[in-house]
Formats: C-alpha cells, sequence, structure tokens
C-alpha cells in the first residue's frame, strides 16, 4: 500500500508532513486563517446584518444615516474582488498587525474579505423573521436588546446557522488565495507546489483534503440548522 | 363616571410611501370605560388595526392624543412637536397593556412555557415566583400539559391561547384583540371569545376587540364603533346599533351576522314571494326587548284581522336583551293595515315592507 502510494504521488511524499513545506503545516494554516477570520469577519459582519436591520425601513429604530453607511461600507467591500484586496489594503494591514506578509497578516484581508458578504446573509436571515413576533415582543415592553437577541438572533437561529455554513465554506474558498501573500495553506500548496512544479498529485491531494473540509463544515452546518428549527 | 381606561382622541395617522399619502386613521376619537369589552368593526383596510396600534404607540399617531388610565401617552396637534412618554415609560406602560394577534405571533424557538416567560423577562420577581405564574396562566387558559411543547405543536385555537397567557403575563388592565379569531374555524373562535368574556367577567379585563366578524361582537362586545375607510361611521352599545343601525355598512355587517340577508334573499326568491297575491304583503318585523314578551302574531288576528305567515324567524340575546326579526306574509282586510302598522309601531317593533303595497 504505501509503495503504490509513493509510486502514484510521489510528490505528494516528497513534501512530507511536518516543515515549512509539510501537509501538517498546510492544514493547520488553512484551518488557523479560517478559524480566526471566521471569528473576526463574522463578528463584524454580524454587527453590521443586525445594524442593516434594526436601521432599515421596516427594522425597530429606523435610522436612513446610519442604515445608509452601514449598507455602502457593505456594497462597497463586496465589490472589490478578494485578490485585489489583499494588495489594496496591504498599508493597513502593516499598520494592523506589523507585517504584511504571513498568515497574521492574511487574517486581515480574510477577515474584510468575507465580512460583507456574512453581513448581507444575515440580513437576509433576520429579516425573514416574522415581523409580527418582533410586533408581539414590542408590544409586551420587551428592550432592545432583547428583541435583537431575545427575538431576532433566537428565530433565526436555524437560518443563521445556514448561512454561517455557506459564508464558512467560502472562507474556505479565499484562504486558498492568501498564498499570494505567503500565508500558507492548502491552496498555497495546490498552487505553489503542486501546479507551478507540473506536480499535479499534490494538487489533487490538496483539493480532496479542501473537498473534506467543505464536506464536513456543510454537514454539519445541515444537521445544526435542522436541530435548531421548531418551525 | 370615572375617566376612561383608554382614550383616543382626534387621531390621524397618515402614510406617505413613496410620496403617495395614505390617510389610514382620520380624525377618530374613542372612549372605553373601565371593564368594556369595546368591539371596533370594519372590512380589510378600514383603519382598525393602525387605529388600535395607536393605544399601545406601536403605531404613533400623526396627530392626535392618545390618554390611557388619565395620562396622556402621546399628544401631537398640527406643526407642533409631538409630547409622549420616554422609551422607558412607554415600556412600562406597554407591559400593562397586553396584546394578541391573528396569527398569534408566538417565538416559535421557544416553548409554550417560555412563550409566557419571555413577558416576564424584565419583571423584578425570582426565577421561581415566574415560573410558578406561568404554571397559572398555563392552567387559566388549559394548556398546562402543553408547557414543553413548541408552537408548531399545537393547534390554531391552542397557539392563541398561549398568546392569550403571554399578554396576561404582567397582569394588564387592558387587553388588545386585534382579529385574533379571524385565522380560527367558527368552534374555536367561540372558545376564545367564551375565554376573552371570562377574562373581562373575572378580573375586570378592558378587551379592545378588533375584527371583521360582527359575530364576534355580537357574541361579547358591550359597544362597538363600525369604521370604513380610516373614520368611526358610528358607535354605541352593542344593542343599540343592532336594533337601531344608521350607516349602510352598519346594517350589511348586522345583517350577515344575523344571516338575515341570506333568509331574506334566499325567501325572496322564492315562488311563494315572486307570486305573492294582490293584496298581502311580504314584511320583516324587527322587535328586541319587551316586546318580545307580547303574542304579537295573536294580537294582529285578534284586533285586526290580519293573518301572518311566519316563514322565517331569528331571536338573539345581545347584552341579556332579545332581539327577534321576523319574515312574514301579512294578509287581510286593506282598511285594517294602517291600524296594525301603528299598534307595531306602538310596540317598538319596526316594519320593513321588502314586496306587496300597501296603505
Amino acid at each position: 500500500m504505501s509503495t503504490w502510494f509513493s509510486q502514484t504521488f510521489p510528490n505528494v511524499v516528497y513534501q512530507g508532513w511536518g516543515g515549512d513545506t509539510g501537509w501538517g503545516t498546510a492544514i493547520f494554516q488553512t484551518l488557523f486563517m479560517t478559524f480566526w477570520s471566521a471569528v473576526f469577519g463574522g463578528l463584524l459582519g454580524l454587527i453590521f446584518g443586525i445594524g442593516l436591520v434594526v436601521t432599515g425601513p421596516r427594522g425597530i429604530t429606523p435610522n436612513k444615516t446610519i442604515f445608509w453607511i452601514l449598507d455602502k461600507i457593505v456594497s462597497v467591500f463586496r465589490a472589490v474582488p478578494f485578490i485585489i484586496l489583499l494588495a489594496f489594503i496591504a498599508p493597513f494591514t502593516k499598520a494592523l498587525v506589523g507585517t504584511q506578509i504571513g498568515i497574521n497578516a492574511a487574517l486581515v484581508p480574510l477577515s474584510l474579505g468575507v465580512f460583507p458578504f456574512y453581513a448581507r446573509q444575515i440580513q437576509v436571515a433576520l429579516s425573514e423573521v416574522d415581523s409580527g413576533i418582533v410586533e408581539a415582543a414590542q408590544a409586551v415592553g420587551a428592550s432592545f436588546s432583547q428583541i435583537v437577541f431575545g427575538v431576532y438572533i433566537k428565530e433565526g437561529r436555524s437560518e443563521i446557522i445556514r448561512v454561517s455554513t455557506v459564508t464558512l465554506i467560502s472562507l474556505i474558498g479565499l484562504t486558498a488565495m492568501a498564498g499570494a501573500i505567503g500565508a500558507g495553506g492548502l491552496g498555497n500548496m495546490a498552487v505553489a507546489y503542486g501546479y507551478n512544479r507540473f506536480a499535479n498529485d499534490t494538487t489533487l491531494v490538496a483539493t480532496i483534503l479542501v473537498l473534506i473540509m467543505v464536506l464536513i463544515v456543510q454537514v454539519t452546518g445541515d444537521w445544526l440548522a435542522k436541530k435548531y428549527n421548531h418551525k | 363616571m370615572t375617566a376612561p381606561i383608554i382614550s383616543l382622541k382626534n387621531i390621524d395617522v397618515t402614510f406617505t410611501p413613496k410620496g403617495k399619502t395614505i390617510h389610514a386613521v382620520q380624525d377618530v376619537s374613542i372612549d372605553v370605560e373601565k371593564g368594556d369589552i369595546y368591539g371596533i368593526v370594519g372590512y380589510s383596510g378600514a383603519g382598525k388595526s393602525t387605529l388600535v396600534r395607536t393605544v399601545n404607540l406601536l403605531q404613533e399617531p400623526t396627530t392626535g392624543s392618545v390618554t390611557i388610565n388619565g395620562e396622556t401617552i402621546f399628544k401631537k396637534e398640527a406643526r407642533t412637536a409631538a409630547q409622549k412618554i420616554t422609551g422607558h415609560e412607554l415600556k412600562e406602560k406597554r407591559r400593562k397593556i397586553g396584546m394578541i394577534f391573528q396569527h398569534f405571533n408566538l417565538l416559535n424557538e421557544r416553548t409554550v412555557e417560555d412563550n409566557v416567560l419571555f413577558a416576564l423577562e424584565n419583571s423584578k420577581e425570582k426565577e421561581a415566583v415566574k415560573k410558578e405564574k406561568v404554571a397559572k396562566l398555563l392552567e387559566l387558559v388549559d394548556l398546562s400539559d402543553r408547557a414543553k411543547q413548541y408552537p408548531s405543536q399545537l393547534s390554531g385555537g391552542q397557539k392563541q391561547r398561549v398568546a392569550i397567557a403571554r399578554a396576561l403575563a404582567n397582569d394588564p388592565e387592558i387587553l388588545i384583540s386585534d382579529e385574533a379569531t379571524s385565522a380560527l374555524d367558527p368552534k374555536t373562535t367561540r372558545q376564545i371569545l367564551a375565554l376573552l368574556k371570562k377574562l373581562n367577567d373575572e378580573y375586570n379585563l378592558t378587551v379592545l376587540l378588533i375584527t371583521h366578524e360582527m359575530d364576534a361582537v355580537k357574541e361579547i362586545a358591550d359597544k362597538v364603533a363600525v369604521m370604513q375607510n380610516g373614520r368611526v361611521l358610528e358607535k354605541g352599545s352593542t344593542l343599540d346599533i343592532f336594533t337601531n343601525p344608521q350607516a349602510e355598512l352598519t346594517k350589511e355587517f348586522i345583517a350577515t351576522a344575523t344571516n338575515q340577508d341570506q333568509a331574506i334573499a334566499t325567501i325572496t326568491a322564492s315562488d311563494t314571494i315572486k307570486n305573492l297575491p294582490e293584496g298581502q304583503v311580504f314584511a320583516q318585523l324587527t322587535y328586541s326587548g319587551n316586546s318580545t314578551n307580547e303574542p304579537l302574531i295573536t294580537s294582529l288576528y285578534q284586533h285586526f284581522g290580519i293573518v301572518a305567515n311566519i316563514l322565517y324567524g331569528n331571536v338573539e340575546v345581545l347584552q341579556g336583551t332579545e332581539v327577534g326579526s321576523l319574515l312574514v306574509i301579512l294578509s287581510g282586510e286593506q282598511d285594517n293595515f294602517e291600524d296594525a302598522l301603528d299598534f307595531l309601531a306602538a310596540r317598538s317593533v319596526s316594519v320593513n315592507i321588502l314586496k306587496g303595497e300597501q296603505a
């Protein structure tokens, strides 16, 4: 088996497990980038998404100015292609984390790249919460935070999980591009060590590993979304 | 008489979606006394829901004033700034005004007991006290065995009962029922109305009953206002409105509620009426209160020799007063007809001649 593997996938074996160019390192880098940019970008997206819903025309505290500002920020960031965003915000990245290359530097554009996408998804998910339920909460004298957390987030929970799954999957996709600024990861493995060196077996294995990650996220997300849906 | 518990004065609500002006409510003033069940009737789009939303300021009036229990919570006159209570005071006030809705509006992701508990989140009571209160409320609406279930597992009537329990959680003095029975079948509707009546009787709860079904009003309301195009056409005690409706729309609503329009239509189309012989009259006799105790038909024959052939009869009991309606064919001596009509009028029986000519 191992002989067959080393003969069929010689370049995969050559990369090794540990070290700067190893598979273990690449997997860790992808997971690291996905996790932390999901945390930062997710929080930012959640705040913007909630902001858009509550200040929107049908929200609980309609405010045209704040809505307009949030809406435009989200639109502009969404419009910039990620690979350009990587380069464009490099000075900002450097100011924030002290460097513009490497895995920590990648977290900045990844978070900024994913948050507008997530904000829109959250906006849609929360808009689907029945306005009658929100009105009923207002009628019992619920406070702003009770309506946001107790009604919007709780009632929209299943839908939030569903859009988070979609976002996380697209984030795994974005991390593949972070190799361009030296952040490593499976995407970098597939391109730098696979494609550029005509090592098709490396590209194939890197792709399969990414697919497995996506699959795990998808299945878990679907399961959770179903579990938390009592409609 | 004490001050009304709800006093709406000159309420105007105007919406301007995309520059178009819609007058949802126009110059409406309504006083509701404590302990009343006050019906507001009208077709969809009449402005009833918008109007009642001004009571707890889910909808701020464009102009007008809202006074609850003697405290003016909102007041605005044209071209002046609105005077209103603070957001915090408003939340306190809303807790004393329960509200139930056509589509129940329960929190789908919370169990029945947690739905009721949600209304108590701002209460300063201890958890155990709140739990006990929830259990009591669920017992009141007869849903104790459903406490751990989710709304999706309940029927429409059960959902509305949960909503009632939630609305009552903060011991409100007022309950607004916004088309609460409109999505329910007739049997369930009666159960919910009976529950509202019970709450009114036992806790002196003031109920504001918004509906498009005169039936619901007839069943439990003491007073009623009829709305059309954002205006109140007429208002008064249910008995007065039912026995002596002024506006065309009110007559229409009442006819539908008592099935009279259908009876009249069916009978008018029948061969008996189509071939009504010369000298006979097809008429509707409406009477209420004491006149129901008199042997009218017998009297007509004994005194005037007029025979009444009863085709349809109906008796309703409104606020303890009987209101009757008969569809009859009258025949007899021409000369006696006028006297007979006077006799009926003297006994507050109103006669509406539907076909045939007499005197």
